[in-house]
């Protein structure tokens, strides 16, 4: 995996838990399910940790939460789900999330103009090769509309 | 017209690149055939039986003289020497090929064209009326409303993976020409009490597999709020439009399972949101207005009286003129159809030596503007009465004067099975059929307002669910079948076209149809039109005679 961050390709430090293991140290993000279920336990933990959501969660399990929150992961099963491009412009627009919001999942490079524009600051591409296309879609348009 | 500004003109050079680079990351094997697939939709290029189609929009069915000349060197060089207009008043060629395409869409960008959006499950070209501006019972001209939709719409970030297509329409006059009430959202331009101007605003309309006729959401929105109350529609039909389901994820589906009062309580919340932050101000639909300005028409235009001496002296003339041009705001102007529907010739379709012969009757006629309507024909909006007898020569010559505009053989008609790879059954053949069962011009004319829209597939590209008559092709166990309606309506008194039985075999489609018109004939009142008899007596006179001929 590679991730754009702010249009650079850098290091990923956050670590993705299955709801089945255990918590672990360091920067670590969770199913927005296990952050319900575990949500004060989670609020404790020494390290950082991300939520991560699917297009079936909404983003107000986890608005009133957000500033322990290091990390927003919209999780694409299907490109053609666009509900995360709205979860995305609420979490920037409406609740003024300040931190990284990280497109993971089954999106493509031809997307990732628009998820900038709606508030994804970050882009885990499922393969490497993606990289260049995706860093050059980021720059696709210099004009909008909206 | 419109005229694009830097701003315009860079998104759309940016867009060409965009898909050029796009087509060929496809072409290397970078991007799988899904991928593409919903990248091309958005860039109006399906694949289809034989080739990629690809769906060139004219934004509410407006073209320039140079527009024209652009589509018809692009029919020359890029495909078989003609284009097809649709329904959505866009543009299509069926033989383009895919590598080409980006340079396809580099030619339509120099002239302020593009094909973003005219596909996919997006939102599409925004439709209006083909008499805006020029007709006698408008409240206010809709078009710029429409290109401020346009450009919001014109690759929105948010909106551009929907459950579903999404469609609107703008309409400014008191009788509906663009079918709003069929529209997943339809905006009215209405007076308020108090004489203001606003948006009488409909939901969850729409034709396709399940016709439903839009619901009012909001009776009044002030102006200011266009784009914001637009964009709570949106957010909310992005968020909970259903997606397990291709058939159930267009709005009106979500409109129906939530309830209008439920929906527009969801809508409204959102709205209050963001509403304030999102207001069109005077000035920016004034500048907008600005390039909507109205034409040089000449104050002494009345008084040439040399039309009716020939409408006196040329039978032929005086038909033209009764069926295809119509009233204008302007005293001694007309607005002239241009029939596609000659009896020869595939609905809509248009040549490349047509496209350049209509554009200079334009500039020569019409201020050099050319509209396209939905039910698939040209218009030039702003005649002289003076030059009608000259156009009409002109037009006939190209065979482009046929005076069917609103008649029976006026068919709407999507391309069917010959093209199209959704399609079960073939209609331009059958169009073809009906047409020349139909080649007495004085019944034609005397059977008076009829629409015929005729679609080879569910998918009912050619609205045959609010036709008059409508045709709808079927696959039965391989062979073509065809699905009688009666009593459609797309205009003001909106409905849905009731089954008139079982479907027909192809080689009795016509049958039916002339049997059809016989009974209207027959029957009808004085003074009574096709619909209003419908309406009366229902389908049973109808069905009586259609099955027992058959």
């Amino acid at each position: 995996m590679q991730l754009i961050k702010d249009k650079q390709v850098i290091e990923n430090k956050w670590h993705f838990l299955p709801d089945d293991t255990n918590l672990e140290t360091g920067a670590i993000t969770v199913s927005a399910n296990r952050w319900q279920k575990d949500r004060e336990q989670l609020l404790k933990h020494t390290g950082t940790v991300g939520v991560r959501l699917s297009p079936s969660n909404s983003v107000d399990e986890i608005v009133n939460d957000l500033n322990g929150i290091g990390l927003i992961e919209l999780d694409f099963p299907d490109f053609a789900d666009g509900r995360l491009f709205t979860f995305a412009w609420l979490l920037r627009n409406r609740y003024n999330y300040q931190g990284e919001i990280r497109a993971t999942g089954h999106f493509m490079s031809g997307q990732v103009f628009y998820l900038s524009r709606v508030g994804v600051n970050a882009f885990a591409l499922e393969k490497d090769e993606d990289v260049n296309a995706s860093l050059e879609a980021l720059n696709d348009f210099s004009v909008k509309y909206q | 017209m419109y005229q694009y500004n830097a701003i315009d003109q860079t998104l759309v050079n940016e867009r060409v690149a965009q898909f050029r680079r796009q087509t060929d990351q496809y072409l290397k094997g970078e991007l799988s055939e899904d991928q593409f697939r919903a990248l091309r939709l958005r860039n109006g290029l399906y694949v289809q039986t034989h080739a990629p189609m690809l769906r060139v929009a004219v934004p509410y069915g407006l073209l320039s003289a140079e527009q024209l000349r652009k589509l018809a060197h692009i029919a020359r060089t890029y495909d078989k020497n003609y284009c097809h207009i649709t329904t959505r008043q866009n543009v299509q060629y069926n033989w383009p090929k895919l590598e080409q395409v980006p340079d396809i869409l580099a030619e339509l960008a120099e002239v302020q064209m593009h094909a973003i959006q005219t596909s996919g499950n997006c939102m599409r070209n925004t439709t209006s009326d083909h008499l805006a501006g020029v007709c006698v019972d408008e409240i206010e001209d809709p078009r710029p409303y429409c290109e401020i939709i346009r450009q919001w719409t014109t690759l929105h970030p948010e909106f551009d993976y929907l459950p579903r297509k999404f469609k609107m329409a703008v309409s400014g006059a008191l009788h509906d020409r663009a079918a709003t009430q069929f529209h997943d959202i339809g905006l009215h331009l209405v007076k308020n009490d108090t004489g203001e101007i606003g948006f009488r605003v409909l939901v969850g309309g729409g034709l396709g597999r399940t016709p439903v006729i839009g619901q009012v959401i909001k009776p009044f929105l002030e102006k200011k709020h266009l784009l914001s109350y637009l964009e709570a529609i949106l957010r909310i039909y992005n968020l909970f439009g259903r997606r397990d389901n291709k058939y159930k994820a267009r709005i009106k589906i979500l409109v129906r399972e939530t309830g209008l009062k439920k929906f527009s309580a969801l809508v409204d919340q959102e709205w209050l949101l963001i509403k304030d932050a999102n207001e069109l101000s005077e000035q920016q639909i004034e500048q907008i207005k600005s390039h909507f300005p109205v034409p040089a028409y000449e104050a002494s235009a009345n008084t040439d009286t040399s039309f009716e001496l020939k409408k006196q002296q040329n039978p032929a003339f005086a038909s033209w003129f009764k069926h295809n041009t119509t009233d204008h705001k302007v005293p001694g102007y007309r607005a002239a159809f241009i029939s596609l529907k000659a009896p020869d010739s595939p609905p809509g379709d248009l040549t490349d030596s047509q496209l350049d012969a209509i554009a200079d009757l334009s500039d020569r006629y019409s201020f050099g503007e050319i509209r396209s309507t939905h039910r698939q024909n040209l218009i030039l909006a702003d005649v002289k009465q003076a030059d009608l007898f000259e156009l009409w020569q002109k037009l006939d010559a190209l065979k482009l004067a046929t005076p069917n505009i609103g008649t029976v053989t006026d068919m709407i008609c999507c391309p069917g099975l010959d093209f199209c790879s959704l399609a079960n059954a073939g209609s331009i053949g059958v169009a073809k059929e009906i047409n020349e069962a139909l080649d007495d011009i004085d019944y034609i004319h005397d059977i008076g307002d009829l629409k015929i829209n005729m679609s080879g597939c569910m998918n009912g590209c050619a609205h045959q669910s609010v036709g008059h008559i409508g045709i709808l092709g079927v696959d039965k166990k391989g062979s073509e079948w065809y699905q009688i309606t009666l009593g459609g309506s797309s205009e003001n008194e909106a409905s849905i076209g009731e089954r008139l039985g079982p479907a027909v075999a192809k080689d009795e489609v016509t049958k039916a149809i002339t049997t059809i018109l016989d009974v209207y004939v027959k029957q009808r009142l004085e003074e009574e039109s096709f619909l209003e008899m419908v309406n009366r007596v229902g389908v049973t006179p109808f069905k009586e005679r259609v099955y027992a001929a058959n």
